[in-house]
């Protein structure tokens, strides 16, 4: 075991990956000499040289689409949107091209890439920079939907990320990239759709990805000295989702609040509201809710920002009304 | 001094304008009070405020995330754009935009923009209403080399270009995207070249020089208005600080800091100077007088900035859909 931030975990699964498969290459704006402007690829152009650690021009729609180009004719491209504000540029190679092919193409193709994409708020990035979108992404049917909160986490899935066939969408919480975490040395992988309880809990669920998984845990300590006891489920995966892990906690906790930091209408919480109480009905004993983003722009002035997504504090409060 | 009553002056004040807000911001920016995100202009001033010499108030432009030295040469008020970048209530923006999301249509300005070539089309659109509209009114669009490999660089130009909008492409060519040189995102060395394929003109000049900026702005401009369509105007020049604030060691992982000295060289203001003095007798004392009455202009942008209040957090709910206008 080693101790490491979240981003050098993304960064080792990145080399071991490209070191055990010849087809594996990264392209990217900035991945190169520059490392990636949030360091995830920081050496890779030194070791790995040019040719599979690609500088690209500032053109996303072509970023994506060379990775769908050279994924149906036998590389593993792991893509990086610098922001995933910007995939919105990429969205017709994504949604209409990679997703799609698979299925339109009768089974007889395959599209083994991945797009990484760094999410969220917490550094006054304003509107354009900061954003949660991964619900316009678990909508289509196709794509996978990767989400990890932790060094673990974050290096088994991207390697599981990088080893489907079919095209992931790998989102990284800015904010966690200097979250430090105990990683494996050896080669280990975590499977895509498998959700993780990241504490036991008997009296509620809360259900949250990203920065939200801790968020959530802290807010769960303060809950255990108000007797409240709460069990913290990341699902890992936005799409598929495992929701054999979370309805048996629901059976077990009859409670479930979601804590993200997307805004609500239409968000990933939606979905899983409708999925649990469609199959656990009879179990809850109080209404899920939702501690989710406001349905807002994402404000510039770092103290609005934070008032706009949720707080360690609001979950506490939220979570207590439940009882 | 405004352009029609000394528009040497007015030049020379506009830049100075830029360059001393901008290294104030270097200054708050390393102390903390700014939040978020500030890419400097510095080195760059000669190429906005040439450009927009030539446009009347009504004119619109479009920005960048490299926005404030379009802003200050349209216009923009230096405290509301100040208190902006330090995210209070009394900002353009009411602290909810930013550094790279400064906005005032009053002046004609459509905006910085955080997404690199987000602001082409919109300043075809732009353009696209002045037609229809009949108005006469011009759009200056400003974006970096780097932007002109987005797709909607391509396909506004091809746009404009077959509905002879007034539009003015102003390439800000100053080398890099972020830390990728030009020789290694495009295999030409003129982006203006691009013009013979959309079938507009294309022209490239020196973006350090003030007066070259104008010129070529200026009939490009002439010629919009005529109804003959749009132009690329390509300027070169030079970022000096790095690609922002936060960028380790002001962009030396990618650039030869002999590369940096030599564009410092170049500078515009200081060739601008030149230029006044020996053309139009300006003296040390005029420069002088200069420098010190827009350096207090910068203090009082940033004291009102400092002293302004922090938005209420309702703010935050406010103006998701428009209301009617707030100023
Ligand atoms: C669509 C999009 N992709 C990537 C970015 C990140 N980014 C911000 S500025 C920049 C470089 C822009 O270079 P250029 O257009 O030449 O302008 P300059 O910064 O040199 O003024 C990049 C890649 C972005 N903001 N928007």
């Amino acid at each position: 075991m080693a101790q490491m931030k979240l981003v050098e975990a993304l960064n080792s699964a990145l080399r071991e990956e490209m070191e055990r498969d010849e087809r594996v290459f990264v392209l990217g704006e900035d991945v190169g000499l520059y490392g990636g402007i949030f360091g995830v690829t920081q050496g890779l152009y030194k070791q790995f040289g040019p040719e599979r650690v690609i500088d690209t021009p500032i053109s996303e729609a072509a970023i994506a689409g060379a990775a769908v180009g050279a994924a149906v004719t036998g590389m593993r491209p792991v893509a990086e949107i610098m922001f995933i504000d910007f995939i919105t540029i990429a969205m017709d190679q994504l949604v209409n091209q990679a997703a799609k092919m698979c299925y339109m193409f009768g089974g007889n193709v395959s599209v083994p890439m991945v797009i990484r994409v760094p999410a969220g708020t917490g550094r006054s990035a304003a509107a354009q920079h900061s954003q949660s979108l991964e619900a316009w992404l678990m909508h289509i049917p196709g794509l996978k939907v990767v989400c990890p909160s932790t060094p673990y986490d974050a290096k088994g899935l991207l390697k599981s990320a990088i080893r489907d066939d079919n095209p992931v969408v790998f989102i990284e919480n800015k904010i966690t990239y200097n979250l430090s975490g105990e990683v494996p040395d050896e080669d280990y992988t975590i499977p895509i759709g498998k959700a993780d309880i990241k504490r036991e809990g008997q009296d509620v669920t809360l259900l949250a990805t990203g920065n939200m998984v801790h968020y959530s845990l802290k807010a769960a300590d303060e809950l255990q000295q108000e007797g409240i006891s709460c069990e913290v489920i990341d699902p890992r995966t936005l799409r598929p989702i495992d929701y054999e892990t979370i309805i048996n906690s629901v059976v077990k906790t009859s409670r479930l609040a979601i804590v993200q930091e997307a805004c609500r209408t239409a968000g990933p919480g939606c979905e899983f509201a409708a999925t649990v109480q469609e199959r656990a009905f009879d179990y809850l004993d109080a209404p899920i809710i939702q501690i989710a983003g406001m349905d807002v722009p994402i404000p510039f002035n770092p103290k609005l920002e934070k008032t706009v997504v949720p707080s360690v504090e609001q979950i506490v409060r939220e979570v207590k009304a439940l009882f | 001094m405004s352009k029609k009553e000394n528009l040497n002056q007015w030049f020379y004040e506009t830049m100075l304008k830029i360059r001393l807000f901008e290294e104030k911001i270097i200054d708050v920016y390393a102390r903390g009070l700014m939040p978020g995100l500030a890419h400097l202009y510095i080195g760059e001033e000669a190429v906005a405020t040439g450009a927009c010499a030539t446009l009347e108030p009504s004119d619109y432009i479009t920005s960048t995330h490299r926005g404030h030295g379009h802003c200050i040469a349209k216009g923009g008020d230096l405290n509301k754009m100040m208190a902006e970048l330090f995210g209070k209530k009394t900002g353009y923006c009411r602290g909810k935009g930013g550094s790279m999301h400064i906005a005032d249509t009053s002046i004609g300005i459509l905006g910085a923009n955080g997404v690199v070539g987000g602001g082409i089309p919109i300043a075809t659109g732009a353009a696209l209403s002045s037609k229809l509209r009949k108005s006469n009114q011009v759009t200056i669009c400003f974006f970096g080399d780097a932007a002109s490999n987005q797709g909607s660089f391509h396909e506004s130009i091809n746009f404009a270009s077959v509905h002879k909008l007034p539009v003015i492409y102003v390439v800000e060519n100053n080398q890099f995207g972020i830390s990728v040189h030009q020789s290694r995102h495009q295999n030409i060395q003129d982006i203006a070249d691009r013009a013979v394929a959309y079938g507009i003109e294309g022209k490239v000049i020196d973006g350090n020089d003030v007066l070259a900026v104008k010129d070529a702005v200026g009939q490009a401009v002439a010629k919009a208005r005529s109804g003959e369509g749009p132009s690329i105007i390509e300027c070169k020049t030079y970022r000096w600080r790095g690609h922002h604030e936060g960028d380790p060691n002001q962009g030396a992982r990618y650039r030869d800091p002999k590369e940096i000295d030599d564009w410092k060289k170049k500078c515009p203001i200081a060739r601008f100077e030149k230029y006044l003095k020996s053309e139009h007798g300006y003296t040390d004392e005029t420069f002088k007088a200069t420098r010190a009455k827009i350096q207090q202009l910068i203090e009082d942008a940033v004291e009102f900035a400092r002293s302004s209040p922090e938005p209420d957090l309702e703010v935050a709910l406010q103006d998701v859909y428009y209301e009617g206008g707030r100023n």
